[in-house]
């Protein structure tokens, strides 16, 4: 298995706030891997680098060999990393299926001179987009859906929308920012089993951000923590879950 | 795998497209009839040119979410340049010399004088598209004022296009065009021109590259992390609405026969706001209708004088009341009529049961 996404020794400051010090992940091809750590921890300041928000203050990130610092976010994705957000931010005013043709924006295949004439490309090209987007929500069993906006659909359905707008893609790389965030018990239940089939059916490598240890300890086969910025461990669920150092992070000390 | 549902609307496309075409000879052989006399043509004309204005504002106002208050500033780049254009090709003048052309040839060099306005402007329109890639909101709204001005300013600076006293000559080409075919020729262009703004507008706004303008307005983060590039996207709509607030500006020189800079103030970009957020944000019908309906408003309110200054800003007030995403909102009216007359039915059917409980 080769290294897909390779980060060494990640600085980020903000101001004069160290937000993350000295981190070093690297994610090996079709690897699901997990990213932990109490709230503030600066879990989501990765994903943020990682997918162009912000330019890393020191370090390097790169794909495939690629570095991607300083590239803009739309470069990143294109390139193959799909992510979605904690909150959940699909278009709410476009339907699902125009949520997902917007996200092939990086091979739209013509030009703004095509769509002003309306030539033959264009009209190839946006059938192929349609049809491809199509195809998509069918698999992801969300074909009746396709004309609904999303506001007005169930949050776990809003969730699948969001996770399969990011593979609309075609991302090497999936970032999930906390899929089970606001889900049911029996909601998580399904999620495990969605990821699971998503990482089988898709040749893809996914890293998430989780709060729910369930979710985390089933799916990962590799484990990252971090605190104040700093990586504390990292190692399979099994290490992780007897580490004293993640233990005293997430309880704090025995003593009072 | 089941297949696609296709949204048919080439039917109601075409037929679209023959109404406005035969609207367009219906008016033309009226106007060319003298059934409609000049002041009812150039009231027309003025229709027109404010539904290229509402409509291209709409781009950035409506589907793209930014506020833009200085869309008059693009208009009179439009307007000058077309207008400089118009006097250095075909009048012998004072400013620019004898005709490079004799005013027949307007016949076939009007549209490019025109399209070359509109080309202008949009290079004028890249002054509020670069700072917005970094400002957003309010802050853009205050460099769009900002650009109006700085436009206007150095107009009315220039001595050579006849600064503050304003620039006149134009309706010579209107007169070289009449002398070849005895035609309302200004009336002819300003509707085809009009047709082709709009049509260019819904073919960008429909298409998935100009669906990333819209994706702009609802999330600009996720349009970004979604491989749009917003940037580009940013270009496009502000440079496409300022072009087309420059050839707005070209027909509005050319109509006139006489400009200065005083017409393209901060009240002429109000004008084209209030259009814009009567007929609802992202909706081009309604940027359209509104257009026409406030035309003819201020056509009708013309005996009150400056009182209708009272009248329509009131009434502003009272849509923002009672309607505030505007006539249709951010749908067209194929989209609302169909709706609002099912309700209507299903409101008189819950009528007729309860009577007859």
């Amino acid at each position: 298995m080769g290294s897909l996404l390779k980060i060494d020794h990640l600085t980020h400051r903000f101001g004069g706030l160290q937000a993350l010090t000295d981190i070093n992940i690297d994610l090996k091809e079709h690897q699901i891997a997990g990213l932990i750590g109490p709230n503030g921890a600066g879990k989501t300041t990765v994903f943020n680098l990682v997918s162009g928000f912000y330019i890393p203050t020191e370090g390097d990130i790169s794909l495939n060999g690629t570095r991607l610092n300083g590239m803009k976010s739309h470069e990143i994705a294109a390139r193959g990393i799909g992510r979605t957000f904690q909150n959940i931010r699909l278009w709410n005013e476009m339907t699902v299926m125009e949520n997902i043709c917007i996200s092939q924006h990086y091979h739209l295949g013509y030009g703004i001179k095509d769509a002003f004439l309306q030539t033959k490309k264009y009209k190839k090209a946006e059938e192929k987009i349609k049809d491809e987007a199509w195809a998509l929500l069918e698999k992801f069993n969300l074909s009746e859906h396709a004309d609904e906006f999303p506001d007005n659909l169930p949050y776990g359905i809003q969730r699948r929308v969001e996770i399969a707008r990011a593979l609309s893609l075609k991302p090497k790389l999936l970032l999930l920012d906390e899929p089970a965030a606001g889900l049911s018990t029996s909601d998580v239940v399904g999620l495990i089993d969605y990821i699971t089939w998503i990482h089988d059916n898709f040749d893809i490598t996914i890293w998430m951000i989780e709060h729910q240890m369930q979710v985390i300890m089933t799916l990962c086969d590799q484990i990252q923590v971090i605190d104040f910025g700093k990586e504390i461990a990292s190692g399979s669920p099994a290490d992780i879950k007897s580490n004293p150092a993640v233990i005293k992070a997430y309880l704090g000390d025995e003593t009072i | 795998m089941s297949i696609r549902p296709r949204k048919n609307t080439k039917k109601r496309d075409a037929i679209l497209m023959a109404s406005s075409i035969a609207l367009i000879l219906i008016l033309v052989l009226l106007a060319q009839l003298h059934i409609l006399n000049n002041y009812m043509q150039s009231v027309l004309m003025f229709v027109c040119v404010n539904m290229i204005m509402s409509s291209s504002l709409n781009i950035v106002n409506g589907y793209m979410g930014e506020f833009s208050c200085g869309h008059a500033g693009f208009m009179a780049v439009g307007a000058y340049v077309s207008s400089v254009l118009s006097l250095i090709l075909f009048t012998d003048n004072k400013i620019t010399g004898a005709a490079l052309f004799p005013p027949e040839s307007a016949l076939v060099l009007f549209p490019f004088v025109i399209i070359a306005g509109g080309i202008a402007a949009a290079f004028a329109g890249l002054m509020v598209a670069i700072p917005s890639f970094k400002t957003r909101d309010d802050y853009l709204a205050i460099i769009t004022i900002a650009t109006n001005y700085i436009i206007t300013t150095a107009i009315n600076n220039i001595e050579k296009i006849g600064a503050s006293r304003g620039l006149m000559g134009m309706k010579n080409t209107m007169y070289g065009m009449q002398k070849v075919i005895n035609l309302p020729w200004m009336l002819i262009w300003v509707l085809l021109f009009t047709l082709l703004s709009v049509l260019l507008i819904k073919f960008l706004m429909g298409s998935t590259l100009g669906k990333g303008i819209t994706a702009i307005r609802y999330d600009e983060i996720s349009a970004e992390i979604m491989s749009v590039n917003t940037n580009r996207m940013k270009i496009i709509a502000f440079m496409f609405s300022s072009g087309l607030a420059g050839i707005a500006g070209g027909l509005f020189a050319h109509i006139m026969g006489f400009i200065n800079p005083a017409s393209f103030n901060i009240l002429k970009s109000t004008e084209s706001l209030v259009m814009v957020y009567l007929g609802g944000m992202g909706s081009l019908s309604g940027s359209l209708i509104s257009a026409v309906f406030f035309t003819f408003l201020l056509e009708l309110l013309r005996p009150l004088q400056i009182f209708k200054w009272v009248i329509i800003p009131l009434l502003l007030i009272l849509i923002m009341q009672f309607r505030p995403s505007g006539l249709f909102g951010n749908r067209e009216i194929f989209e609302v009529v169909p709706e609002v007359i099912k309700k209507i039915k299903s409101r008189s059917a819950k009528k007729k049961k309860s009577e007859a409980a």
